[in-house]
C-alpha cells in the first residue's frame, strides 16, 4: 500500500512537473500529458527493465510513445529517474535544447523512438518486437497510442501484421481518452467500438481505468495477455486530467493557460505559485 | 538486374545474419532460392509498404540490416514519411529497393512507374541514392549498401536489363564512370537508359560527333569532381534519365555546374514536368516519352548547336 501511496504521490509530481515545464516552455500538449501519466508512472517505476544504465542494452524493455505529441510527461519520467539531468526540463522548447516539442531520440537518452507524426510507433513497435522474437531474447516492447490515432491507415497495417506473426511480447496501450484535436472523436470519425475493432484483428483486449496506477501494474503483470497474440489494453482516461477547466475539453489541445488560469491550475495541482 | 539484386542479397545473408529481405507482395518466384534457405529471414508484409518501412526501422534499431523491397513507385511515396522520418530522422540502418525503375512497366502505366524517385529520395538527409545501369552494377551496389552504414536507397529497373560492362568492372560509390570519352558533348546518364545512350553515342559517332559518356550511378552523393572535369572539356552538357527531369540526375548535374561558376550549354533529357506517356514495349515508352537513342542524338546536336 506505501507503494501504491508512493506511486500515486509521483503521478502527481509528473503532473506538476508537466504543467510547469510546457508553461515555462511557452507551448505544449498539455491535457495529452496529462492523459496519460498514471500509465508512464505504472511501466516506468514498476514494470520496465530499463534503467540510465542499460539505455542500449539489447535485454532492454522498450517503451514507445506514439503519440510523440504527450512528450512532455515522458520528459518528466525520465528526469525523474535519471535518464537525465533534470535541470534539462527548464530549457523545454528553448533555443539549443535537446527537449522539444516532440521527442528525438538521437538527442534524449532514454527516448525510443523520434516520433511525431501520428501512425508510427505501432509498425516501429512492431519492428523490435519481432527482431526479439529472432533472436530469442525476452524483452517487452510497449507503444502508447492515442485514439484518435487509430484513424491512421498504418496503425491497422501493423495490427494485422503484428498478430500475423504472433508477437506477444508487443503490447500497446491506447490512450483513450475520446478527445481529438478538434473535437471528439465521436463528433470527427468515430473509432467505436474500439475493443472490437482490435479483437477482430487478432489481439488481446484488456480495458482498464487509465488513471489507476494499481490496475494497470496488475494487467502488465499479467503479460502477455494470450501466448501468440499481440496485447491491448484500453486505458480509458481523461484529457486535461488534473486541471478542471482543461478536463475533456478539446479546444485546449495546444492552447497555453492566461494568468488566471494559470492560476486556478497550480492551486489544483498543487504547484506553490512562485 | 532484379536477378543480380537477389543473388547479391543472397551471397550477403550467407555471410551476415543481420541480412533480411523483406517484401511487400512482390518477388514471387525470384526469392525462391532465398526463401529456402533462410526462412526466417524473409519476410511478407502483404501490400502494406508503410507498415514494411516502419517494421523496418524497428528491426533496425535493434541491430537487423533489412532490405525492404518492392514496386519502386509504391515503395517511395506510399512509404514515404516512413522513410523519412523512421528510418533517416532516426538513422536507420534500412536499405529501400525500389523495382521498376523508370517506366520499364511500360504497359502497367504511370501508378507503376517510378519517375520523380530520385527527386525525393535525394532530398532525404543521409539517404545514400544508387541508380544501376546493368546486372553487374545492381549486384555490386547490393554488396557497397551492405557496407555503408545507413539508409540506402537503390533504383533498379527489372530482370533482362542488358549488361554494359566486363566482369572486372570495378565500382565506388559517389565515383561516376566515363564509359565513352570525347571532347564534342559530355552526356551524363543513369539507369538502364544508359543502353540508349550508348546506342546513342555510336550514331552521334558516326556523324563525327565524339562525346563523352558519364555513368553517374550514385546520385547522391553525386561526383561532383568528374563533372566540373567534364563540363569544363566540353562545349555542350547533356543529362539523360527516364525519370523526371526536375529534381533528378540532371537537377543534381545542374546544381554542380551552377555553384562552380561553370558556364555551359546544357540540356536535361527527360519527362518534362509529365507522366510517362502511351502503353506498349519499354522500346514503345522510351520512343513516345524522347528517350529513344535517335531522340538523344537529336538532343544532343542542337545543344551542340545552340547559341
Amino acid at each position: 500500500m506505501d507503494k501504491m501511496n508512493h506511486l500515486i504521490n509521483k503521478a502527481e509530481a509528473i503532473r506538476r512537473s508537466i504543467f510547469k515545464i510546457i508553461c515555462e516552455g511557452g507551448g505544449g500538449h498539455i491535457p495529452a500529458s496529462l492523459s496519460i501519466v498514471e500509465i508512464l508512472v505504472a511501466l516506468y517505476y514498476e514494470i520496465l527493465n530499463v534503467t540510465p544504465q542499460t539505455i542500449s542494452d539489447p535485454g532492454r524493455d522498450r517503451f514507445i510513445l506514439s503519440k510523440g505529441h504527450a512528450c512532455v510527461s515522458l520528459y518528466a519520467v525520465l528526469a525523474d529517474l535519471g535518464f537525465f539531468d533534470k535541470s534539462e526540463l527548464d530549457t523545454f522548447g528553448r533555443s539549443g535544447t535537446i527537449l522539444g516539442g516532440h521527442p528525438d531520440m538521437l538527442k534524449i537518452p532514454g527516448v525510443e523512438a523520434s516520433t511525431g507524426a501520428l501512425g508510427h510507433g505501432l509498425p516501429f513497435g512492431t519492428g523490435i518486437a519481432m527482431a526479439g522474437k529472432m533472436d530469442n531474447r525476452d524483452f517487452k516492447v510497449f507503444v502508447v497510442m492515442g485514439d484518435g490515432e487509430c484513424q491512421e491507415g498504418s496503425v491497422w497495417e501493423a495490427a494485422m501484421f503484428a498478430a500475423a506473426h504472433r508477437l506477444d511480447n508487443l503490447c500497446a496501450i491506447i490512450d483513450h481518452n475520446r478527445l481529438q484535436a478538434m473535437d471528439t472523436l465521436d463528433n470527427i470519425v468515430p473509432i467505436s467500438p474500439l475493443a472490437d475493432k482490435w479483437r477482430a484483428f487478432g489481439w488481446h483486449i484488456m480495458e482498464a481505468d487509465g488513471h489507476n496506477i494499481k490496475e494497470l501494474i496488475d494487467l502488465f503483470s499479467t503479460l502477455p495477455f494470450q501466448t501468440g497474440k499481440p496485447s491491448m489494453i484500453i486505458a480509458n482516461t481523461i484529457k486535461g486530467k488534473g486541471v478542471s477547466f482543461m478536463e475533456n475539453e478539446p479546444i485546449w489541445h495546444y492552447r497555453m493557460p492566461n494568468g488566471q488560469e494559470m492560476r486556478v491550475a497550480y492551486n489544483e495541482l498543487g504547484i506553490e505559485p512562485q | 538486374m532484379r536477378n543480380a539484386y537477389i543473388d547479391a542479397l543472397y551471397e550477403l545473408a550467407g555471410r551476415d545474419c543481420r541480412v533480411l529481405a523483406l517484401v511487400a507482395d512482390n518477388g514471387a518466384i525470384v526469392y525462391d532460392k532465398f526463401r529456402a534457405a533462410y526462412p526466417g529471414r524473409f519476410i511478407n508484409f502483404g501490400i502494406a509498404e508503410a507498415n514494411m518501412i516502419g517494421v523496418a526501422a524497428g528491426l533496425a534499431s535493434c541491430g537487423k540490416v533489412p532490405f525492404a523491397y518492392t514496386i519502386a513507385s509504391f515503395l517511395t511515396m506510399r512509404a514515404f514519411e516512413q522513410i523519412r522520418n523512421d528510418v533517416c530522422m532516426q538513422r536507420m540502418n534500412v536499405k529501400i529497393v525500389g523495382i521498376g525503375a523508370g517506366f520499364v512497366y511500360s504497359n502497367l502505366g504511370a501508378t507503376h512507374h517510378a519517375t520523380i524517385d530520385m527527386s525525393i529520395m535525394r532530398a532525404l538527409p543521409g539517404m545514400t541514392v544508387f541508380s544501376p545501369s546493368g546486372p553487374i552494377e545492381a549486384r555490386k551496389i547490393t554488396k557497397e549498401a551492405a557496407r555503408i552504414d545507413g539508409p540506402v536507397y537503390i533504383r533498379l529497373s527489372v530482370g533482362g536489363s542488358p549488361e554494359i560492362y566486363e566482369a572486372g568492372y570495378e565500382f565506388e560509390t559517389g565515383k561516376g564512370v566515363i564509359l565513352r570519352d570525347g571532347g564534342d558533348a559530355a552526356i551524363f546518364t543513369t539507369g538502364s537508359i544508359t543502353t540508349e545512350v550508348l546506342k546513342a553515342h555510336g550514331e552521334l559517332k558516326n556523324m563525327g560527333i565524339n562525346a563523352r559518356v558519364v555513368n553517374i550511378h550514385t546520385i547522391k552523393p553525386i561526383d561532383k569532381d568528374l563533372i566540373i572535369d567534364s563540363v569544363s572539356k566540353t562545349r555542350a552538357v547533356i543529362t539523360v534519365e527516364e525519370h523526371s527531369i526536375i529534381g533528378g540526375l540532371g537537377s543534381a548535374v545542374a546544381e554542380v555546374i551552377a555553384e562552380n561558376g561553370i558556364a555551359a550549354r546544357f540540356k536535361r533529357i527527360g519527362l518534362n514536368g509529365v507522366f510517362a506517356g502511351g502503353y506498349g514495349t519499354y522500346d514503345d515508352m522510351k520512343e513516345r516519352n524522347g528517350l529513344s537513342a535517335n531522340a538523344i542524338v537529336r538532343e544532343t546536336i542542337d545543344c551542340i548547336n545552340k547559341n
